[in-house]
This record gives structure tokens, C-alpha cells and sequence, in this order.
């Protein structure tokens, strides 16, 4: 309205100032004036915020009046300045394929699915967790270590060698002794590549490929060894079906109730259908800050399958195993 | 939905009559519930059985009367309106009864560690077909048996089992012999389902690592796989008449293959992990663009899928039968939508 106003006052002071100009000075106004009144007749109407509409030769050089010329330079800035937002740049994660199973927060019969699974006992806090920790027959130096070291970050872990026993006899012992996970941390060539993870009753068996695994020693500037407390948990970006499932498996190996004296938090992070396992130990300087300390292991998993019922894998049902030529088709086709 | 359970959960399924309008739903605490198509809603409830002699393994419909079959061998055949049941005990660890199609008092049942015998309910003191074990093998050692699922060839008294073992064997009770006629194998992994195609000498099947294959049965070897499945294939159909087979599983996913390219023609994500499928016999109709077809087209939209009730094997629920069934059409309104984006 105001560039209207001010146009429709220049336009009445050019008119005025048509007879005193030269004529060739006139002619020039005189183009873009008889414009600029049609195009305020239109717009006004139409729009209700655009300035007047200059033909592309037009430029504020050619306006002579300095004090006219000056304030359209500034408003030409002005406009520059509230220019096209800047575009937002596409990423992978931005062009994800819409999975169809992903969870609606008030979906019932998701939410009925997951009131009654293998992880209802553990999420109605009728049982509490105590995990097994073992790993592959005769492992060596580094899954040794990555193994006590899981042991400190989770807690009621217990770490027993292996000694070549079969996974399907040990699952019943474990049972018996009240154990609700087992964990097998598969070696080769003295690095730890692969975990089962079992959820001991009946549940479900996940297999992950585990990568880059980092022990406390080669991290950089970090803290003290964990302590006792019960660590918080954050589950992120865990939105599909399947997401949901091995969310819960991951949330179901601590305890409930976390210590917040602590400080400590471990982080399981999805992102592109990769886990990422951080620990790390906060504090809040003040509202606004906070340091954050990485202790612990850390390591990346990736879902290979995920298996309904204990351990068996030549005769137990899967729910969901990776299959990579159909599955790792596209680029930006996600399953977690 | 706070009505169900997981011990609703469903096992088997069957039509309850050749026009199809009703169908048989077995579950886990022992009820088979009758289920109306034209009506939407579940109209009689049975008490069959009890939990605690295991799951339906098997429900089939003769004139009048029901037959049911348990994990732990008891086949029972259920008269109309009266109380009495035929018995026979068909030995334990039963992991699927089957109904022949054209000889509807025949049925075969097969297990773990139970090899397949075909029963006459008229005479039921004895099998008339038991199959024997194949030879030892290379070590000669005894070959284990496990029947998972069976199929009756039509037109011929063959009947084609899947094992446990992943293998897919004919028999022939016409023969004297009572080894298995043809052995194929396939995978690595249990072989869970089977279904007949309308076209003669082809056996589809699938096993626990969601597989599916087409094998030829006159040769026994694999004609194709149909790709797509990402867990254990729970239920499988073919249609009968045409090239098409239903498959669904504990990915949660009902799909829908065709036979004669091998491509999956459509894929409903059903949010429960599923146990069974069902084909009605009535045309495919292709979705076209308008939604607003009859309301009989509606309803038959691909298939009449009744693959509603999914469920886990330990856990599941039905699908409330007000959500199923009270909203046909806008359930396969909603499939023909999706369907018709895809």
C-alpha cells in the first residue's frame, strides 16, 4: 500500500513535473508512468503488496531525479533482501521413500500389537533385565575387552566365556537362571563383527552386523570409566514397524528407571537403517548448556534379520531378513 | 479391539460352504467361529476342542459336518446340530490336515515325525495310505520326517507334501509303491506352505526365510522364484482359475504374485503378522479409476482376500470383527486406493 501510495504521489509530482522537464526527459517518465498507472489499477485490485511493474529495460540509473532515484535504490535493496528463501539442499535422508509401516503414535492395533508381544512383561515392569554377555568359541584381545566394557555400560550383565557350547543348550540354562537377554558377540579375525541378540523367554532373535567398534582407550578426550548407575536410554528415529520392534529389544535390556545422579546416557541412534551406539556422560553448565563427556564403547550395528522365537537358525521363522539385491535397490528406500 | 486376545488368535481358516459365503475360523483357545460374508459379522461361535491339546492344524467342510484337527492328532468330525463326534486319533505332533477337494471324505494329515496318511472318514479305524520313509541317505542314516503342509493334485490321486526339510515329495496311493513317486528340493530353510495352481504339473511353496518358488512337478526342478517377501511365508493360495497366488507372512505384508511372469502385481501392508489366507473363487476385477463402482466390484476388488484374520503364532490378535468386517467395502476401498496408486 505504501509503495502504491508513494508511486501514485510520484506519479501526480511526475505530472507535475512533466512540464517543467525537458522533453526527451518527459517521454522517458512519461512510458513508465502511463504504466505504472495501468499496472496500480491492476494491482491494486490483485495484489495488495506488489510494487509497480517496471519493463524489463528499465533500470534506476535512468531515473534523473537524484532524491527519487535514491529511495527506488533502496527500495530495490529492501527487496533483494527479502529475496527467495534460501533452498532447502535435498539430502537422503529428505527423499526417503514413504515407508507404508510406518507406526501412527494412535494406532490402536499397533498399540494393542505392542501391549501384548514378547516385551509386554518387561514394559509392564513385571520383570527386570539381566543380560548375558558372551561371545563366538575362543575369542581374542579386542572382543574380550569390548565385551567387559559392554558389561560396565549395561547394566546386570554378565560376561561368561563361551567354551564351545551350542547356543540352542545355553538358551534353556539361561532361562532357568532367570536371564532376560543374551547377547553373542561373533569374532573374525580378532574383531567382533557380528551380535545376536536374544530376548530370552520366547522372543525375538535379532542378528546385526557390528562395525567400526571403538574401545575406551582409542577414544579422544574422553571421561572417566562409567559408573554403577543406570544409564538413560534414547531410542532415535526408530519409526517403521520393524523400527518399533527393535527399538523396544534395544530399550528392554536396561532397567526402568534410570539414575539421573549419574548422568549417564547411552544412545542408540537410527539413521539410513544403521545404528549408531554412543555413551556418553552429561552435565548442564547452566539451563541453555550443556557438556557432554563420550565414555564407553561405541560401535555401529546393522539389522540382518530378525527372527521370531529364540535362537534357531535353520529352523526358526523370521520376520524380516535382509535381502540385499531386493532390498538395497534403491538408494533411498529405508527399512528401520 | 479391547476385545481380542492373543488366544483369539487364528490358526486355520476354510469356507464354510462351495458358494462361499461363510467362512470357518479356527484359534488358538479352541473356538471356530463362522464368519458371513454378506452379513460382515461372525454369526456362531463352536467350542472345538481345548488349548491344551494344541492348535488347529487343520478345518475342513463335508455336507454337513466339520472336521478339525489338532496338534496332538485328535481329528474330530462334528455333526450338524448334534453333540457326537467321530474320534480318530492320526498320531502326534500333527502339523497340518488336509481336505481333498473332489473326494470330500478323504483327508491326509502329516507331522513331525508323523509321515503322511490319507484317512476315510467312513472308515476310520485305519488309514488307506500311509507313505513310508525314503531310503537312509549317502551316510545310511535315517532321513527324519517332517510334513509341514499337503496338497491334493486334482484330476489324479497324487498328493504333494512340503517338509521341513526342504523338500517337496509326490505321492501316489494309486501305486503299490509308498515311497514318495518325485523328490525335489529347494533352499536351505524349512519349506512352511504349498498351494496348487490351476495350471497342472506346478507346485508353489514357500519356506521361513520368505522364499517363494514355483517348482515343476514333473521333473522336480524350480521353475522360478517370486521375489519380494522379507519373512516367513505363513499362508499361501493360489486362485483357482486364475494365474495368481496370495502369499502372506510374519512381515506383515499380503502380496499378490503373478504366476506367469513371476511379478508381484500388489502388496497390502496389514499391520499384525499373518497366519493364513484365504482365495474365493470370483474373478479378479481390475481396479480401475473409478472408485465409486458398484458396490459388488468393490467387494471383489482383487481378490476376496480374507486374509483378515492375522496372527502370530503365540501372539496375536484378530482383527476385531466390527473393524473387519462391519467396514468391507471400506477396507477393500481402501486396498482398491492403494492398489490403484500403486
Amino acid at each position: 500500500m505504501d509503495s502504491n501510495e508513494a508511486t501514485t504521489s510520484e506519479s501526480v509530482s511526475k505530472k507535475k513535473g512533466k512540464t517543467k522537464k525537458v522533453k526527451r526527459k518527459v517521454k522517458h517518465d512519461e512510458a513508465p508512468v502511463q504504466e505504472m498507472e495501468q499496472a496500480e489499477g491492476e494491482e491494486t485490485e490483485k495484489k495488495s503488496e506488489s510494487g509497480p511493474c517496471f519493463p524489463p529495460t528499465f533500470s534506476v540509473s535512468e531515473i534523473k531525479n537524484k532524491q527519487r532515484r535514491h529511495s527506488m535504490f533502496l527500495k530495490l535493496k529492501e527487496e533483494k533482501r527479502k529475496a527467495p528463501p534460501k533452498e532447502v539442499p535435498k539430502t537422503i535422508e529428505n527423499q526417503r521413500i514413504y515407508d507404508e509401516t510406518t507406526v501412527n503414535p494412535e494406532d490402536e492395533e499397533v498399540a494393542f500389537d505392542e501391549g501384548t508381544d514378547e516385551f509386554s512383561a518387561y514394559f509392564n515392569r513385571l520383570t527386570n533385565p539381566k543380560v548375558l554377555i558372551t561371545t563366538s568359541d575362543r575369542p581374542r584381545g579386542r572382543t574380550v575387552r569390548f565385551c567387559e566394557q559392554l558389561a560396565t555400560v549395561i547394566p546386570h550383565a554378565h560376561v561368561y566365556y563361551r567354551r564351545g557350547l551350542a547356543l540352542k543348550r545355553v538358551i534353556p540354562q539361561c532361562v532357568s537362571r532367570g536371564f532376560t537377554y543374551l547377547m553373542v558377540i561373533n569374532e573374525d579375525r580378532k574383531v567382533p563383527n557380528g551380535l545376536v541378540l536374544c530376548h530370552l523367554p520366547d522372543g525375538p532373535t535379532a542378528h546385526f552386523k557390528v562395525s567400526n567398534v571403538r574401545l575406551r582407550k582409542e577414544m579422544k578426550r574422553r571421561g572417566k570409566d562409567p559408573t554403577e548407575h543406570v544409564p538413560e536410554v534414547i531410542l532415535n528415529n526408530f519409526t517403521t514397524r520393524l523400527g518399533h520392534s527393535i527399538g523396544r529389544m534395544f530399550a528392554a535390556l536396561f532397567p526402568h528407571d534410570p539414575q539421573f545422579v549419574g548422568r549417564q546416557v547411552a544412545t542408540f541412534h537410527n539413521q539410513r537403517d544403521f545404528i549408531f551406539f554412543r555413551f556418553h556422560r552429561y552435565i548442564f553448565k547452566n539451563e541453555k548448556k550443556v557438556g557432554i563427556q563420550e565414555l564407553g564403547p561405541r560401535f555401529t550395528l546393522k539389522l540382518r534379520s530378525l527372527q521370531k522365537g529364540t535362537f534357531d537358525s535353520k529352523f526358526g521363522e523370521y520376520e524380516w531378513v535382509h535381502k540385499r539385491h531386493e532390498m538395497d535397490s534403491s538408494r533411498r528406500k529405508f527399512h528401520l | 479391539m479391547s476385545c481380542l486376545s492373543r488366544d483369539q488368535e487364528v490358526c486355520v481358516m476354510a469356507w464354510g460352504d462351495p458358494h462361499e459365503s461363510e467362512v470357518l475360523v479356527g484359534s488358538v483357545n479352541g473356538t471356530v467361529k463362522t464368519f458371513s460374508t454378506d452379513k460382515g459379522i461372525f454369526t456362531a461361535t463352536r467350542e472345538c476342542g481345548d488349548p491344551s491339546q494344541g492348535r488347529f492344524t487343520g478345518l475342513a467342510v463335508t455336507d454337513s459336518s466339520m472336521i478339525t484337527c489338532v496338534e496332538s492328532g485328535l481329528l474330530k468330525v462334528w455333526k450338524e446340530g448334534s453333540t457326537e463326534t467321530v474320534e480318530i486319533n492320526v498320531g502326534n505332533g500333527i502339523c497340518r490336515m488336509q481336505q481333498n477337494p473332489s473326494q470330500r471324505h478323504r483327508v491326509a494329515t502329516g507331522g513331525k515325525e508323523n509321515p503322511l496318511k490319507v484317512w476315510d472318514l467312513e472308515r476310520p479305524d485305519k488309514p488307506i495310505f500311509t507313505a513310508k520313509n525314503v531310503a537312509h541317505d549317502w551316510l545310511d542314516m535315517r532321513v527324519p520326517v517332517w510334513v509341514r503342509d499337503i496338497g491334493f493334485i486334482p484330476d489324479s490321486d497324487k498328493i504333494v507334501t512340503c517338509t521341513g526339510h526342504h523338500q517337496v515329495r509326490v505321492y501316489d496311493p494309486s501305486t503299490p509303491q509308498r515311497r514318495p513317486v518325485l523328490e525335489a528340493r529347494f533352499g536351505e530353510y524349512p519349506l512352511t506352505a504349498l498351494s496348487l495352481p490351476a495350471s497342472q504339473g506346478t507346485v508353489v511353496v514357500g519356506n521361513t526365510h520368505g522364499e517363494l518358488a514355483i517348482l515343476d512337478l514333473r521333473k522336480g526342478l524350480v521353475r522360478g522364484c517370486l521375489k519380494g517377501l522379507a519373512g516367513a511365508v505363513r499362508g499361501l493360495q493360489c486362485h483357482p482359475s486364475l494365474p495368481l497366488v496370495a502369499s502372506c507372512g510374519l512381515d506383515r505384508f499380503l502380496r499378490v504374485h503373478s504366476l506367469e511372469d513371476r511379478s508381484l502385481q500388489h502388496k497390502v501392508y496389514l499391520k499384525s503378522r499373518l497366519n493364513c489366507v484365504l482365495l474365493s473363487s470370483r474373478d479378479l476385477e481390475s481396479s480401475s479409476a473409478d472408485v465409486s463402482g458398484d458396490v459388488e466390484e468393490v467387494k471383489a476388488e482383487e481378490d476376496e482376500v480374507w486374509d483378515t484374520m492375522e496372527t502370530v503364532t503365540e501372539k496375536t490378535k484378530k482383527r476385531a470383527a466390527q473393524k473387519d468386517e462391519a467396514t468391507v467395502t471400506e477396507v477393500d476401498g481402501k486396498k482398491k486406493r492403494k492398489l490403484v496408486k500403486k
